[in-house]
């Protein structure tokens, strides 16, 4: 064994956990890049929620579908690819214990990824771009914007396959015994999402940049669009996945929470692999020359398995979190473990605001949308924004924030600044993106368009109710810039000023629930700490708390799909 | 951190692999019927429903396409009610094939339907791709060139409606509204 493969490392003093030092550049240099396109994306929304509020109608119009151009593919591509790369990196060097395959390819993925994000920026920026995230041909830009999207994705592609590498080489060595852990597991499902995902981008890519150089024939408007949503949908299952491993990641180290079922929660991740390409359809439910029946077999393959997958999920992480809790002794009532829950730990509202926005406002109002005769009513309407809001934002972007408060203190073993405002940070980006979201559906039901400078352009079309819910847009969108502004602001106040974290510190930084000693008009003895004892516990009904949520959450479902329907039975028949 | 137990973070312990049990097998059924429920619907309206999107369409070049609206626009312009907005607006007579062109950044002509009759409307771009989103009651089909999207319609009430463009297509969008009056 040559030095090389020695697993250079230090102990986390915060979370016991162990650090790759061949990794540990690259896990920060993603990490940062990926907040400083956060960063972008947020002054590019706040712009676009202070536009779109008619009262205060802030951009002029050019510059507003320029800066929303910017939004899109900042917040969807870059921020997210940054952070998953940096995601990847990590869980494989540390859980595994192992060194990072090839530091070169890290660089190269890097330095690829970079250069493309800011020719990207740059060329939109220049007023050369002005097509939106999706950039339906025949819109063309300039090509430089075709070309930085290419470097991005091939960039992405290469950190991905640096992953693997890292997992061959933990597997050969045999730094770990049998399976690997759940949330390696996750994050791998989300890799294998990525490569799918950017093989398809650069399908639809390569032949789009050739024709802005005129070097080929226009590819054709409807192919783009099937090819393209390969990438643009199956993308954002890739933040989904990664956001459900992130769950399980703060699940444990906030409340100590283990699966119920490693089985149900792998078994839930091959299903993401094998069906998310499904919801790449649900782009072209209303679109000319696909038929109907094409389009209901591909929003559903028969069984809406994806669906499934993220239902499993959204079961067995509260209901962990539920048998670790009363495995500590809060077994009051129904909801005792959930209301003694560290809630002021920002890695735990985080995740779990995450977990219900995610769950009642994205993934209902998803899969309502992607329903294909609802779809009529909600195509390219404010509708759209308004689940996806919640799904990536909601959901991903507050589950990886979460995250970060914990990454931080242990890469850059640095103490986070104005604990205070750190607690109250998820909540005012959760509740400033559920009043956005909020306004968008609503709006988006009154057929407010989406992507436009002004409503009110072609004539009043729309009564006050529309404008009222766009003036929910922009305030809630300017809660939950304050919110974004503060993430960045403390963390990197933090990386600057930070007070050095003393070594031997226990991982109760952001407050974890002790265990109880007794536990208070119940007959249950707490077990010991490590929760060896639990098993007494599960086979009470350890998660009769979750499922009272859980038939709540069907409930709701139930009621605002077939709500939809009505709705669609209103409208004049069409076929 | 405990490195006995299995969380998420570890390697789970041999003999993993276990069927689910409890309140856990019993919401995966119970989502399993609801999946069940969400995939019948669609097939039970395409059959059952009177809203469906069957992506009807014909190839078209656009510029044929503009021939053909004007062609219609020539035949079926009604004398009687020209000039609203300065734009004459067409009608057809029902039940029949009834044309609108999307381009940058308007939709042409202003049409003119009988409530209650059924219209084959056919749609397509002149230039980039639009979406045709008829407001009050915010019904949206995306519009592809190339591409004649047909619609069977049937308008239920008189009024006038506006078709919003609601697919980004160029600085002037928002300015892209057409009208359809019912009678």
């Amino acid at each position: 064994m040559n030095t090389n493969s020695d697993y250079p490392k230090r102990i986390c003093s915060t979370t016991g956990l162990p650090i790759c030092r061949s990794a540990e550049f690259f896990v920060k240099a993603n990490a940062v890049l990926g907040v400083v396109f956060l960063l972008i994306g947020g002054i590019a929304a706040i712009l676009i929620a202070l536009t779109r509020w008619q009262a205060v109608h802030l951009l002029p119009v050019d510059w507003f579908y320029r800066i929303l151009t910017l939004h899109g593919i900042n917040m969807l591509i870059f921020w997210i690819l940054f952070f998953e790369v940096a995601i990847l990196y990590f869980v494989s060097t540390t859980l595994l214990k192992v060194r990072l395959a090839s530091r070169l390819t890290a660089w190269i993925s890097l330095v690829m990824m970079l250069v493309g994000a800011v020719m990207v920026d740059v060329t939109i920026l220049l007023g050369k771009a002005d097509v939106m995230l999706s950039s339906y041909l025949p819109l063309l830009a300039h090509p430089a914007f075709y070309l930085g999207i290419i470097l991005v994705a091939v960039g992405t592609l290469i950190g991905v396959c640096n992953y693997f590498a890292t997992l061959y080489i933990a597997k050969k060595e045999k730094t770990y015994e049998g399976s690997v852990p759940l949330v390696v597991f996750g994050a791998t499902a989300a890799a294998i999402i990525a490569v799918v995902t950017l093989l398809h981008g650069a399908v639809v890519m390569v032949p789009t940049f050739l024709y802005s150089l005129h070097l080929c024939a226009q590819p054709d408007p409807q192919w783009y669009r099937l090819l393209w949503w390969g990438l643009g949908h199956m993308s954002q299952q890739v933040n989904v996945c990664a956001m459900v491993a992130v769950w399980y990641f703060l699940a444990a180290i906030t409340t100590g929470a283990k699966p119920l079922n490693e089985a149900v929660c792998r078994s839930a991740f091959v299903l993401y692999i094998l069906f998310i390409n499904l919801a790449s359809a649900h782009h072209l439910l209303v679109d000319p020359g696909v038929s109907a029946g094409w389009k209901i077999w591909n929003t559903s393959y028969a069984m809406y398995l994806a669906v499934l997958a993220s239902m499993m999920h959204g079961f067995t992480v509260p209901a962990s979190v539920e048998v670790a809790m009363r495995g500590k002794g809060y077994v009051r009532g129904l909801f005792g473990w959930l209301t003694n829950a560290p809630w002021r730990n920002p890695g735990f509202s985080a995740f779990f605001l995450s977990l219900l926005i995610f769950g009642f406002i994205g993934g209902i109002t998803g899969v309502t949308l992607g329903t294909q005769q609802i779809n009529i009513i909600a195509h390219n309407t404010l509708r759209i924004p308004g689940h996806f809001h919640a799904t990536v934002v909601g959901g991903t972007t507050l589950a990886f924030m979460g995250l970060t408060y914990y990454v931080v203190p242990l890469l850059w073993r640095r103490e986070y600044i104005l604990k205070p405002l750190c607690r109250l940070q998820p909540y005012l980006f959760g509740i400033g993106i559920l009043i956005m979201s909020f306004g968008m559906s609503f709006a988006g039901s009154m057929g407010v368009s989406r992507r436009s400078w002004d409503i009110d352009a072609g004539g009043s079309i729309y009564g006050p109710t529309a404008h009222l819910f766009l003036a929910l847009v922009g305030i809630g969108g300017t809660v939950a810039f304050i919110a974004l502004f503060l993430y960045v602001g403390l963390t990197v106040g933090t990386l600057l000023f930070g007070r050095r974290i003393a070594a031997g510190k226990s991982m109760e930084d952001w407050g974890t629930p002790k265990v109880l000693s007794t536990s208070p008009g119940h007959d249950h003895v707490a077990p010991a700490p490590g929760f060896a004892g639990g098993a007494t516990v599960a086979e009470a009904h350890p998660t009769q708390g979750t499922m009272v949520l859980a038939v709540i959450f069907l409930l709701s479902f139930a009621v605002y799909y077939f709500a939809n329907w009505k709705a669609l039975a209103d409208v004049w028949p069409v076929r | 951190m405990n490195q006995e137990s299995s969380s998420g973070l570890e390697c789970p312990k041999p003999g993993w692999f276990q069927a689910p049990s409890g309140n856990e097998r019993t919401w995966i059924g119970m989502a399993v019927i609801w999946c069940l429920i969400l995939s019948v619907m669609m097939p039970y309206w395409h059959f059952r429903g009177k809203q469906n999107s069957t992506g009807e369409a014909y190839r078209v070049k656009p510029a044929d396409f503009v021939k053909r609206v004007e062609a219609f626009v020539k035949v079926n312009t009604g004398e009687e009610s020209l000039v609203e907005d300065g734009i004459a607006p067409v009608v057809p007579a029902p039940p029949g094939e009834v044309y609108l062109l999307a381009k940058q950044f308007f939709w042409f002509p202003v049409l003119k339907l009988r409530s209650g009759e059924t219209y084959r409307l056919h749609i397509s771009s002149a230039d980039v791709q639009h979406g045709f989103s008829l407001l009050p009651m915010n019904m949206n089909f995306q519009i592809v060139p190339g591409y004649d999207h047909v619609l069977t319609i049937k308008p239920q009430a008189p009024g006038t409606y506006h078709i919003v463009c609601n697919e980004f297509c160029g600085i002037g969008h928002q300015q892209m509204v057409g009208k359809i009056i019912v009678e």
